[in-house]
């Protein structure tokens, strides 16, 4: 049994890494009042073209850098287009989605060698590997914890330190009061515009990077749809999350856990139709949605920042 | 206060400033000069530019012309920092303050000379002194969204004082308080003037003018038509610089002997849209021929108290009587069959449908039956154009031609839209929200003629309204409501404006009670 149990929790949290890292960026990113719905679009681009790139140079940590730019210049196109442009966030939001979907498809049909018919489907580059911390990764339960690739250690790090920047430092100050009141924010010296390009960026960089896990760690290799809309349950997940990004890890680790148990089911040989199980997370996230769209209107205070979706103009009256 | 012989230099001084917006002047060639430890009154009527003048000072907007100096020296003012590094704060009419952030956050957001990682309980500290110094308690470590309104402006405040700001900007500030605490606010501003500060206070009332300040600027349509000494004025002459016209204060109310009950609330009780209890029981009368009139803080259950009325939000518990008939929780339509009529404190937003022309707008209420359609439920156009350009003569209403947007028309003229219709379908029972809000002197003095217009045709009329004076002049009794509760109903003619004020601060009066 708590062979069982550890085995789900290593599974989960591989599971998992990929979704934290694009929720705490879409935190940050509706904290500054801006609804980004780019993520299926920016996490597949992360993934294809980190995969490439750590194919052709071998190099696992410009691959994440690659990610993270592809990401944030995609983020850094919704920012223009509806910070500046002021476009509608949705629109502007699924079109970075269909854009990037499709566009990550081409590469993957046009990046690769010749020898693949300049496919990447079906290459093998390098990969994160799971790095063992000598003696807490052989505990019971807890080990798989301290048996991970190292993008997810980094996690360890990033989700205190994405909690403490957004709740207890200037900045956070900052970005929380544009997403709340950006006539206040202004008015009190903080330049909005600027608040909300940047966080929209560094949301994108944070969603490329969760898309090149998927590729470098957890389903090593590209393949079309890799994310299996994964970039659709983070919008869910944040709302789970309540934009608190230290709330973060539990929705991820929820899906992860769907994830883990769905497989192990599978494995085990059960009478269940694989179907029914693939279509667990998404049943999940839409029973999510619900829940907390009702809880949100029994409890009072808890919610989307107060001006999430709506563009801001300093002499509109 | 200042010698004009020894030539003082002025802390603050704009010249020609000129602001246009797609269509209108906001700001013509406008002049103000503010000496230290003077407090300046901005008087003029709503749209007349005094807020516009105030933003461009904070830098939240950019004059077209004109020139701005601070202690002598030429500045451009392109952003809010850039004005509190001046030492320019204000406090909005609507408050800038993030709901969901405690006063301590709110009161630092935006503020660089701090470390990365502030450290709020030190914050918290130096807001406590300077509290106790001014006399402005609040709790710096409470969330904005637990404190009144009232409490809000000090936090305003506060934040001007915590920056270190010299000149303050009140953007018509009493608009939200009781009497006394307006008198509160009056002396802290002393104190701060007495320390060499200095203070523009926007309003659009006369007596505040003369309460607060030293000097007065009067703006009309966005030109500065008169610089006074406040000591060397008066009211009457204020008033008739502001509308450009002389104005009559007091409406005729004739006596008149009310009849049957119209409507009648028996211990009504319903929740905000937070789910938290507005109305605690609340508890009236209104007779044919009666206005009752409303008074209290904004906040505290008025809204609420309309919506209950008209069958827009559910009554938890309790009873409403139309006529003898209960009405309590029935739909909205029910309640218009019942011959009850409501201006809605929003106007754009409840009141008028902003995309569809005025013509239409007008015929909202009767379009259902002959003759504005026929038995098919099919419109005439033709009978609701004839239909509105009656009801636009009649009113008054200022607008191009009937096919017009709504939208464009000010926010006088479609009030008196709003008024046309609603009174035109009135046959029992008018509630009036906040009729007056907003409107410039002309426009107050039609919608308040049209309600008495409707009380002495036998009508019942609610009015709400934040407005004392207006209570006082147009309503025959008035209820003060404090949290969802009646404080006491007294008559108007008999009524104390101290009473009124300390009831709407939350005190009841059991002598109050006996009507």
């Amino acid at each position: 049994m708590i062979d069982l149990i550890t085995s789900l929790l290593a599974i989960t949290m591989r599971a998992g890494a990929s979704l934290v890292y694009a929720t705490v960026g879409e935190i940050y990113t509706e904290r500054s009042g801006i609804l980004n719905l780019g993520l299926e679009g920016m996490m597949l681009m992360g993934a294809v073209s980190s995969f490439a790139v750590a194919y052709y140079t071998g190099s696992l940590v410009l691959a994440v850098l690659m990610a993270m730019l592809v990401g944030g210049l995609l983020a850094l196109t919704h920012a223009f287009l509806t910070v500046t442009m002021r476009a509608n966030q949705v629109v502007s939001g699924l079109s970075i989605t269909l854009f990037g979907s499709g566009l990550a498809s081409f590469l993957g049909q046009r990046l690769g060698p010749a020898e693949n018919s300049h496919y990447l489907v079906g290459l093998v580059g390098p990969k994160f590997t799971p790095i063992a911390v000598p003696g807490l990764s052989q505990l019971p339960l807890v080990g798989p914890i301290f048996n991970q690739d190292p993008l997810t250690y980094i996690l360890y790090l990033l989700v205190p330190a994405a909690w403490f920047y957004l709740y207890k430092t200037r900045a956070g100050l900052e970005l929380r009061a544009v997403g709340e009141n950006p006539r206040t924010a202004d008015a009190m010296g903080v330049d909005v515009v600027k608040v909300r390009y940047l966080y929209t960026t560094i949301g994108g960089m944070l969603t490329g990077l969760g898309g090149a896990h998927l590729s470098l760690a957890y389903t090593p290799g590209w393949s079309e749809n890799i994310t299996g809309g994964r970039g659709w349950i983070v919008i869910a997940l944040v709302i789970f999350a309540m934009w608190n990004p230290a709330r973060a890890v539990l929705g991820a680790l929820l899906f992860g856990g769907i994830n883990a148990v769905q497989f192990r089911l599978q494995a085990a040989g059960t009478n269940i139709p694989a179907a029914y199980l693939n279509m667990l997370p998404y049943l999940t996230t839409i029973v999510v949605l619900v829940a907390m769209t009702w809880w949100e209107a029994l409890s009072k205070r808890i919610g989307a920042p107060a001006a999430l979706g709506k563009p801001y103009m300093r002499e509109e009256k | 206060m200042n010698d004009t012989q020894e030539t003082p230099v002025p802390i603050l001084e704009m010249r020609g400033i000129t602001k246009r917006f797609p269509g209108v002047l906001a700001n013509d060639h406008v002049d103000l000069e503010l000496y230290p430890g003077e407090v300046l009154a901005l008087l003029g009527e709503n749209g007349a530019g005094k807020s516009t003048l105030m933003n461009i000072l904070v830098g939240l907007y950019r004059p077209d012309e004109g020139e701005i100096y601070v202690r002598g020296r030429r500045v451009e003012i392109h952003s809010p920092r850039d004005a509190a590094a001046l030492g320019i704060g204000m406090v909005h009419q609507n408050f800038m303050l993030v709901p969901t952030m405690t006063v301590a956050e709110n009161i630092i957001l935006g503020l660089r000379d701090l470390p990365f990682v502030p450290d709020l309980a030190q914050v918290s500290q130096r807001i406590r002194e300077i509290s106790e110094r001014y006399n402005l308690h609040v709790d710096p470590d409470a969330y904005i969204w637990q404190l009144s309104v009232g409490e809000q402006q000090r936090v305003e405040i506060l934040k001007l004082i915590y920056r270190g700001a010299e000149i303050l900007i009140l953007d018509e500030p009493t608009a939200v308080l009781t009497p006394q605490e307006a008198r509160e606010l009056n002396k802290v501003i002393h104190m701060m003037t007495a320390e060499g500060k200095s203070a523009i206070f926007i309003t659009h009332k006369m007596e505040e003018v003369m309460e607060f300040s030293d000097w007065v600027r009067v703006l009309r349509q966005g030109k500065l038509v008169a610089v006074k000494r406040t000591a060397e004025t008066s009211p009457q002459e204020l008033a008739r610089l502001m509308v450009g016209r002389e104005v009559l204060f007091r409406l005729e109310r004739k006596p008149r002997e009310p009849g049957d009950v119209v409507l009648e609330l028996q211990d009504v009780h319903a929740d905000d849209d937070k789910g938290l209890p507005a109305l605690r029981g609340v508890s009236f009368t209104i007779r044919e021929g009666e206005i009752l009139g409303i008074a209290g803080v904004a906040g505290n259950g008025q809204r609420e108290l309309a919506e209950v009325i008209t069958g827009l939000r559910k009554v938890k518990a309790g009873h409403i009587f139309i006529n003898g008939e209960e009405v309590t929780n029935k739909p909205p339509r029910e309640i218009i069959t019942h011959g009850v009529s409501h201006i809605p404190a929003d106007r754009i937003g409840m009141g008028a449908v902003g995309n569809l022309p005025v013509a239409d707008n007008l015929a909202m209420k009767g379009y259902r039956h002959e003759p504005l359609s026929s038995k098919l439920g099919i419109l005439n156009p033709r009978r609701i154009i004839d239909f509105a350009r009656r009801l636009i003569q009649t009113y008054r209403i200022a607008t191009p031609t009937p096919q017009t947007r709504i939208k464009f028309l000010s926010g006088g003229n479609i009030q008196k839209a709003i008024l046309a219709r609603e009174i035109n379908a009135c046959k029992g029972l008018l509630v009036a929200v906040y009729p007056s809000r907003g409107l410039d002197v002309g426009a107050t003095e039609a919608v308040r003629k049209r309600l008495l217009e409707q009380r002495d045709a036998g009508k019942a009329v609610l009015l709400i309204s934040e407005d004392l004076e207006e209570l006082l002049s147009v309503a025959d009794r008035i209820a003060v409501l404090f949290e969802g509760q009646v404080m006491g109903i007294v008559k108007s003619d008999e009524a104390d404006i101290e009473l009124l004020g300390l009831m709407m601060a939350g005190i009841k009066d059991p002598a109050m009670l006996r009507m």
